[in-house]
This record gives C-alpha cells, sequence and structure tokens, in this order.
C-alpha cells in the first residue's frame, strides 16, 4: 500500500506554481523525508495531502486510494503543522479533551503516560510550555490518534538540539515500534540522517528525486542523504544560472 | 469520490466511516468559548441588575403618578415631574449590546483559528470540517439568541410604564413601542439583532480572517444594517393606516404628513408665508401657531387638509415578528455561507 499517491499534482496561487507535475508514491510503513529548500513546496505538498487545500491540478490519494480530505483519509492521518498549533490559552488537559472528542479513536492512557514522561503538567496552559513541550505535546496528541500515517510538517524547525532529538526520538519509536507510516518534511537534515529511509526531494516546485535512500545513495555515490541533497541542489542550481 | 464505492478495507476499516456524533461538539465549543460566553453573562448580568434596580424606582414613581387624587393638584404634578425621563440615555446605551456581543464573540471563532494557524489542527482532525463549524456556530448562536432572549424580556419589562396609554392625558412621557431607541430591544427583537450581528461577525471573521479587523468590519456592517433597517424597512412592513383625524394616539408611529387642497397634493409642510397669513403669528418651535392655534387649526378654514400616515400601537407584535423573522433568515443565510466558505476554504 501506498500511505501517497500523487499524479499531475499541482497547486497554484495567483500565476505562482508553489507545486508542479508532480506525480510521486510514498510506500507504507516507512518514515519519509521531504527535503528541499525553503520554499520548495513541501507544506504546499503535505497541505494538499492532509486535505487542507485543494488540487488546482492533478490529483492525490492517501491511505491507499482515499482522497484526500475525506473523512476516511482523515481518520487515518494525523497531522502535525509547522510551528505545531495549539490552542495557546487551552490547558493540556483540555487539548486532550479535544482531541478526543474530534477523533474516533484515543488512546488516552497513551497520552497520559507519555505526557507523564515528559514531564508536562496536565493543568499548564498549553501556551506557557516552551517550545520543545509545545511540539511535545502536539506529536503525543496527533500519535494519541493511533493514525496510520503521521505527517510532520517541519516538526523541528524551531526546537533546540536537545528537543529536537527527543523528538525524533518519539517519532522513530511510533515509526519503528507502533508500524506507524511518517511523512516529514524538514530543510534541516541532520535529524533525518538517522531515521528517514524513503527520500523525496523537492526545488522550485517539482519533485527532483524520489526513492529509498540507501538506493539513491547508491546510484548517485553519494555517502548521505544531506550530500546527495547538496550535490543534487547544487548541480540543479548551477543547471538554472548557466 | 472512489472513496465512496470502494468496499471494506482488508485491515477492517470501514471506507467511509460513520460520522462522529453532533454531542462531542458541545463539550468541545463549551472549552473553547467559555471565556467568551462568561464575558457575555458578566456585561448582561451587570446590565440587568442596573436594569432591575431602576426599573423597581420606575415602577414605583409610575404608580404613584398615576393612582394620585385629583390629578390636577400640585402633590401629582410634582409627583408627575418626579417621574425619570432617562430612557433615552439608558435605551441608546442598550443599542450598543448586540454589536458587542455580536462581533466580540462571533467574528474570532474562526478569525482567531485562521489568524493563529490552529485550523490545521481543527480541520485535520477526524470530525468533518462542515460539521465541526455547523455545532459551534449553531451551539453558539443558541447561548446568545437564549441569554439576549432572557435580558430582552427584562428591558421590555423595564420600559413598560412608558407605554402606558394615560400617560399623555397625565403629563407623563408616553413612548411608542416602535421608538426606534427601544423597539429592537424588545420581544424576539433583541435576540434577533444579536444573532445577525453574531453571523455577520463569523462570516466577517472568516472572509477577512484576523481577529480586529473582522471585529471592526462587523460593528461597520452591523451600524449599516441597523441604520437602514430603521429608517427604510420597518417603516413599510404593513402598509400604514393613513388618517385625516389630527388626533393620532401618541403610541402611533406617525411615518409621514401632508397636506391636501381641493382633493390634491398641497405640500409635506405648511411653507412659511403660508403660515404668516393665515396664522396669525408666525408659529413657534412647539408647532403651534398665533394665539394657540395648531397649523391645522388655523390652516384647516382655508380648505387645506393634513393627513397622516402611520402604524398604530396594535401592530407592535406583527412588527417585532417580521423583523425577528426577516433577521432569523439573514442570520442563517450568512452562516450557512460561512459553513460554506468553511469547507471549501483551500488553505
Amino acid at each position: 500500500m501506498n500511505v501517497v499517491e500523487a499524479s499531475g499534482l499541482g497547486k497554484r496561487y495567483g500565476r505562482t506554481w508553489a507545486l508542479r507535475e508532480c506525480t510521486l508514491e510514498i510506500p507504507a510503513g516507512r518514515v519519509t523525508a521531504l527535503v528541499g529548500p525553503n520554499g520548495a513546496g513541501k507544506t504546499t505538498l503535505l497541505n494538499l495531502a492532509v486535505g487542507l487545500s485543494a488540487p488546482s491540478a492533478g490529483a492525490v490519494s492517501v491511505l491507499g486510494g482515499r482522497r484526500a480530505g475525506s473523512p476516511a483519509a482523515l481518520d487515518g492521518i494525523a497531522f502535525v503543522a509547522q510551528d505545531t498549533p495549539l490552542y495557546k490559552n487551552l490547558s493540556v488537559a483540555d487539548m486532550i479533551y479535544l482531541t478526543r472528542s474530534l477523533n474516533r479513536r484515543f488512546d488516552g492512557p497513551y497520552a497520559k503516560a507519555r505526557l507523564g514522561e515528559l514531564g508536562i503538567p496536565p493543568k499548564r496552559k498549553a501556551g506557557k510550555l516552551s517550545g520543545g513541550q509545545q511540539a511535545q505535546l502536539a506529536l503525543t496528541l496527533a500519535l494519541a490518534r493511533r493514525p496510520k500515517l503521521l505527517v510532520l510538517d517541519e516538526p523541528v524547525a524551531m526546537l533546540d538540539p536537545v528537543a529536537r532529538h527527543d523528538f525524533m526520538a518519539t517519532v522513530l519509536a511510533a515509526a519503528t515500534g507502533d508500524g506507524v507510516s511518517v511523512l516529514l518534511s524538514s530543510h534541516v537534515l541532520t535529524e533525518l540522517e538517522r531515521v528517514a529511509s524513503y527520500l523525496i526531494l523537492l526545488s522550485q516546485g517539482r519533485v527532483r528525486l524520489a526513492g529509498k535512500v540507501d538506493a539513491l545513495l547508491a546510484t548517485h555515490g553519494q555517502p548521505s542523504m544531506e550530500e546527495l541533497a547538496m550535490a543534487y541542489l547544487r548541480e540543479n542550481l548551477s543547471e538554472v544560472t548557466r | 469520490m472512489s472513496a465512496l464505492t470502494v468496499p471494506a478495507r482488508p485491515d477492517g476499516d470501514e471506507a467511509v466511516p460513520r460520522p462522529l456524533p453532533w454531542r462531542r461538539m458541545a463539550g468541545v465549543t463549551w472549552r473553547q468559548h467559555r471565556f467568551a460566553l462568561a464575558g457575555v453573562a458578566v456585561l448582561l448580568g451587570v446590565l440587568a441588575v442596573y436594569e432591575w434596580l431602576t426599573g423597581e424606582s420606575l415602577y414605583h414613581a409610575w404608580v404613584a403618578a398615576t393612582a394620585c387624587h385629583p390629578a390636577g393638584s400640585a402633590t401629582c404634578q410634582d409627583l408627575v415631574r418626579a417621574f425619570p425621563e432617562n430612557f433615552l440615555t439608558l435605551g441608546s446605551l442598550l443599542q450598543v449590546v448586540p454589536p458587542l456581543i455580536g462581533a466580540f464573540i462571533g467574528a474570532p471563532v474562526l478569525a482567531r483559528e485562521l489568524e493563529t494557524g490552529t485550523f490545521r489542527y481543527a480541520w485535520t482532525q477526524g470530525m468533518r470540517r462542515w460539521r465541526w463549524a455547523l455545532a459551534k456556530l449553531v451551539l453558539l448562536a443558541a447561548a446568545l439568541a437564549a441569554a439576549t432572549g432572557g435580558f430582552g424580556l427584562l428591558v421590555s419589562w423595564h420600559f413598560q410604564p412608558y407605554f402606558g396609554t394615560g400617560n399623555q392625558a397625565l403629563g407623563l412621557p408616553q413612548l411608542s413601542p416602535f421608538d426606534s431607541d427601544v423597539f429592537s430591544l424588545r420581544g424576539v427583537a433583541l435576540p434577533a439583532w444579536t444573532l445577525a450581528a453574531f453571523a455577520i461577525g463569523v462570516l466577517a471573521g472568516m472572509l477577512i480572517r484576523r481577529v480586529l479587523p473582522a471585529v471592526v468590519a462587523a460593528l461597520a456592517a452591523y451600524a449599516g444594517l441597523a441604520f437602514a433597517a430603521g429608517l427604510y424597512l420597518r417603516p413599510h412592513y404593513l402598509t400604514p393606516l393613513v388618517t385625516r383625524d389630527t388626533n393620532v394616539p401618541g403610541t402611533a408611529w406617525i411615518i409621514s404628513q401632508w397636506w391636501t387642497k381641493d382633493g390634491k397634493f398641497a405640500f409635506g409642510f405648511p411653507p412659511f408665508n403660508l403660515l404668516n397669513q393665515f396664522c396669525s403669528a408666525p408659529p413657534g418651535p412647539s408647532g403651534k401657531g398665533g394665539g394657540g392655534l395648531s397649523f391645522t387649526q388655523c390652516l384647516a378654514p382655508h380648505g387645506y387638509t393634513q393627513w397622516t400616515s402611520y402604524q398604530p400601537a396594535s401592530r407592535f407584535w406583527p412588527f417585532q415578528l417580521i423583523e425577528g423573522g426577516w433577521l432569523l433568515a439573514l442570520s442563517v443565510l450568512l452562516i450557512a455561507a460561512t459553513i460554506w466558505l468553511v469547507q471549501r476554504r483551500a488553505a
């Protein structure tokens, strides 16, 4: 099963195409890294996949053929948006209540245990938590929904290195332990190296590379994902400027 | 589309899951909007206490003035003078209740989600987006309508002494129930106007996507609507009655007055030279001509007839229902449009 399938997918804002002719298949059971420079179209692609926006061209389906944004799709996908939006004036307990009420499945004991481990007090207002704690709370709420696919948009961009490490550890535990497929975007490649086994490289609204990380590294003769991406983007850039 | 026809998935999931029950939205709405609703409760509570206390003294003064015998005595005149005439202050003050509640509760509902980015959380949960919006808006609208409806009863009670049919004869202030300062505060008009303000605020929030500009836009739109309704719509809900009787009751709402001569329209207001000619002295500010004669009395012998079109006080409730009806329809329309936009909106 593919967790995301896009064919000829495009999104236009006014006259600018944020994403163009995107055709790809993201396999289930993996952590997929969506990388590329700022403005490459990563957030656009994720928003289309979770149904927050509608395509201008082409089509996207998730979890083996469910229309993106359809009730069946939303039941199986948990999305943590950029800057982990939470209701700042609600307490942690209220956020749990909301997420439980708004979803068919919600693993309350998991959420409580996880927040306990993280030392996040239930009565604290979400807005009063540190950036790392807010990200962890958003991630915990998403994972407690027991999704088949977890989508994370720039989850660690705002976090310090320790919080970043802890966050990715939680993601990796969910992926390896519970078999959750993960699709995460980032322009910071260092943290993705350990966790991602599938790579999609976007730049200027187009898919430049897509495939298993080891296969891509072997074909392009690069030692690491970071260097592969860097090499590709440089090459691409020189192509454009030439 | 294809998802609708796909049979049950091998892992046991339904292709089209049954929607989550509506009742779950009650707790969600309460938790997200309890502070706003508490603010409304405090505002209306403080105003209600004030209404109650001033209303009590108003009733006492009114009962004392109307029960006094003989009516012309100095004691009774003192009682009549003691009757407070501050209804305009309070009436004008209360005009701002519906727009304030509507704009400050309605506009942030969606604008705050869009401004802070939490819509990315709310609209990617299992609850369908339109159900989330519909349930929230209906629950909040119902809470506001109930609160302002109850408050409207108190306002109606408060102003009752001013509508006494015998007031004019006793020299007490007499209000028409159509008086623009109180009509929209009584009966079903108050909750209906609050509902309209809420719906305007919600739609403004969805369109503008930022709380403060949406609040300002909602207040402006409400002011325009209220002004236009009072000026252009309300006088014409029912065809006004027309009479040549100059003793139109003080509780009636005078729509217009004009004069005819020989069965033809003469003028809307008597021209000054005519008054100078026929009424022995120029008119004073009270509309009385010289020698204490009214325009009607000094113009009638010269073939002029005064006509008055008016809405009788007995039409108060039909007018309330008409106004409440179209405001409710407008609110439903605006909320429906908002939900359509929520469902359609592309991030």
